[in-house]
């Protein structure tokens, strides 16, 4: 009993007119130049605010100099915020259009429920205490319960509901046992409170090099499946029919939503509405051709999340609000209004 | 009336009972079997843990005291300490139950649940502002609760009205007040110091620990006067699930069936997150459950109810023999259980070839 898209919507994307295409093309770059504009603010702004001609200075000439280094600290968590945001964005437009319902995110799989399971067995169980330790730990969980996931649904008979019922029924049992340890164990409710906002503020060098690798190679087969995903949009039948090989196409969108949500969720905690929104957003302007939706979602995931994270520090200073809570307090609304604004382009 | 289903199965077993005065009433005999057993399941399994405790009682005499012939420290026991806790178990699982198979139903989603639509967590946001914030009594806190959801769910319905509310739009709007709520939650509870954390921690998880009549008689009237309402409003809630359309041409009036019956599980939810905290995918689960033990199309309103009821009061029974008396919160459980029981039924289901 999905939402499924009413049946004129489901007929086939015509090749969009060339006059179209290159508005599309010209939206895109223009996202890329927003994006290099807020990852410049994200280094300029702060508590200690920079000038442009500093950070200039701390990223080309780097000389060792108070500024410089805070530059270096910001690049570090400008990147990051990058990474994670496109990840993040990227994933839930692959599971929407893998799962065929709005609501698939991240969560929905039971990626984050695996993640901070694993986070929360790390920290009681083994003694971790640092953020660059939870990561292999976090990614594990998910990657863990991703494969789970796609097993009970189904594996090579997967259906999109049975997939999403299989992550939410784990989703539940994973929760009712974080919920247990963290009644248990006040030491572990202490650092879980924080870590399950989500925040950008702990990233090093090290935590970037640890996912990098992940990122990029489930980014490059996330966007390379959004011909496949096309096809798989419109319904097992006719995708069958037009000669797409349905399994491997679920197969390796799950996959690849499992790394890129993995990764990013062992980065930085779990962020949850970023993988949710972005996609709504994007194509409520691209119509439902993913060849333009994953695109404008990988880029536009990272203007939202580190635009966040900016105004996040820039409202509590000299500390700051974690960029989950400013993602979904700024995005929410948005989103509302999206959604009430027309009738949104459906999957 | 037809026995015929839209879905290409094979039609279930129905028959047709007559009554002297002319009416007819369809008996789905599968779903009424499934009734039946959960509901002998719910009451023997609430016996059972009327006997469950520090001073275990045998169900014979459990059910000789609940008649009224039992010993006076077996009637204290019983009857003041926990069956007003059994009691607001049965009626919060129920609540839950129909809430949830209610929201499915209107969203015309599995996933469209009150947990997942923001309603839990906007009690547990009304329930947080009362702890963190002013530190508040059990009772202010089910205030706060109350209030919190009631709000939430009048938000949601306001956002989502458009010349009538759209089921995708009412779910999209959902997840974005949910959101938003959420963040707010994680907000106040990294703002919290860590009593206040803890305590937050254990109603967010929904418990049944010391709940007397005070909480139960509210929930009764509620139960009285909303589940019969929306049982008259079944047959138009299976209409709209072919589509508004459809069901506007068979005579349903779905703005107000919708507007009433969403007014009627906000409620349930709210009053049952009140009662007991945000009991995790009860309202979730149970319906899913439902619906794959009586393998019958549309919304399953009573089996879904009574799969909630039977779900939390075996919940709470199993968290008292794992863990001992008021050691982990019946939500613990519940997520445990629902979750691996749907496991179950999915990869069975599968293995019978059904889906």
């Amino acid at each position: 009993m999905l939402v499924d898209s009413p049946p004129e919507q489901r007929a086939e994307i015509a090749p969009a007119p060339p006059t179209r295409r290159a508005i599309r093309a010209f939206g895109l770059l223009a996202s890329v130049g927003v994006l290099v504009l807020v990852a410049l603010a994200s280094i300029a702004i702060g508590a200690k605010a920079l000038p442009l001609d500093q950070v200039w200075h701390g990223l080309f000439h780097d000389s060792g100099t108070y500024a410089d280094v805070v530059v270096a600290d910001r690049v570090s968590r400008t990147v990051l915020g990058l990474l994670v945001g496109a990840a993040l964005g990227l994933s839930g437009a692959v599971l929407q259009a893998l799962t065929r319902n709005p609501l698939a995110d991240p969560g929905l799989l039971g990626i984050n429920a695996g993640a901070s399971a694993a986070v929360v067995t790390a920290i009681t169980y083994f003694g971790v205490t640092s953020l660059s330790g939870y990561v292999w730990f976090a990614f594990f969980g998910a990657a863990a319960v991703g494969a789970l996931v796609w097993f009970l649904g189904g594996s090579r008979g997967a259906t999109p509901v049975r997939l999403a019922l299989a992550g939410t029924a784990i989703s539940a049992a994973l929760y009712g046992y974080l919920q247990a340890v963290m009644i248990m164990d006040d030491a572990a409710l202490g650092k879980m409170r924080f870590w399950t906002v989500g925040s950008l503020a702990s990233a090093t060098d090290t935590t970037i090099k640890q996912v990098v690798p992940f990122l990029a190679v489930g980014t490059l087969v996330a966007l390379a499946l959004a011909q496949p995903l096309n096809a798989v949009a419109m319904g097992d039948d006719t995708a069958r029919a037009l000669g797409a090989n349905l399994n491997r196409t679920r197969a390796l969108s799950m996959a690849a939503a499992t790394v890129l949500c993995g990764a990013a969720t062992a980065a930085c905690g779990p962020i949850v509405f970023v993988g949710l929104m972005v996609p709504h957003v994007v194509r409520s302007f691209t119509g439902p051709d993913l060849r333009w939706i994953l695109p404008y979602a990988t880029v536009l995931s990272p203007v939202l999340l580190l635009g966040a994270d900016v105004l996040g520090r820039m409202v509590a200073r000299p500390a700051e609000l974690q960029v989950g809570i400013v993602t979904a307090v700024l995005g929410g609304p948005v989103f509302i209004y999206l959604v009430r604004r027309r009738r949104t382009a459906q999957l | 009336m037809t026995t015929r289903t839209t879905t290409g199965k094979p039609a279930p077993v129905t028959r047709s009972v007559r009554t002297p005065g002319g009416l007819s009433v369809r008996l789905d005999v599968r779903a009424f079997t499934v009734v039946v057993l959960l509901l002998v399941a719910a009451l023997a399994a609430s016996v059972v843990l009327i006997g469950t405790g520090d001073f275990p009682i045998p169900a014979v005499d459990v059910l000789k005291t609940l008649v009224g012939d039992g010993s006076a420290s077996q009637e204290f026991i019983v009857n003041d300490l926990r069956l007003p806790r059994v009691l607001v178990g049965l009626l919060v699982g129920a609540s839950l139950g129909l809430g949830g198979a209610l929201f499915q139903s209107i969203s015309r989603n599995p996933l469209g649940s009150p947990d997942v639509l923001g309603l839990g967590q906007g009690s547990t946001a009304g329930a947080l502002v009362m702890i963190v914030l002013f530190s508040g009594s059990a009772n202010q806190v089910a205030l706060g609760a109350l209030v919190g959801g009631l709000m939430t769910g009048l938000a949601i319905y306001l956002l989502a009205w458009k010349r009538g509310v759209h089921g995708y739009r009412l779910v999209l709007v959902g997840i974005g007040v949910s959101a938003i709520v959420t963040a707010v939650n994680g907000y106040l509870l990294t703002k919290a110091d860590i009593v206040d954390a803890a305590r937050a921690v254990v109603w967010m998880t929904g418990s049944l620990n010391g709940r007397d009549w005070e909480q139960v008689w509210p929930l009764l009237v509620m139960c009285a006067v909303l589940v019969p309402l929306v049982l008259g409003h079944a047959r138009g809630l299976r209409m709209m699930e072919m589509g508004d359309d459809v069901s506007y041409a068979l005579g349903v009036r779905v703005e107000r069936t919708r507007l009433l019956l969403m007014l009627a599980a906000v409620l349930l939810t709210a009053g049952a997150t009140a009662a007991a905290g945000p009991v995790g995918f009860v309202a979730l689960t149970a319906p899913q459950l439902a619906r794959r033990l009586t393998r019958s199309p549309g919304p399953n309103l009573v089996p879904s109810m009574c799969m909630g009821a039977t779900l939390l009061i075996v919940a709470d029974w199993a968290s008292q023999r794992a863990f001992g008396a008021d050691q982990l919160p019946v939500g613990v459980v519940t997520g445990v259980l629902g979750g691996v029981y749907l496991l179950w039924l999915l990869v069975t289901e599968r293995k019978a070839g059904r889906i």
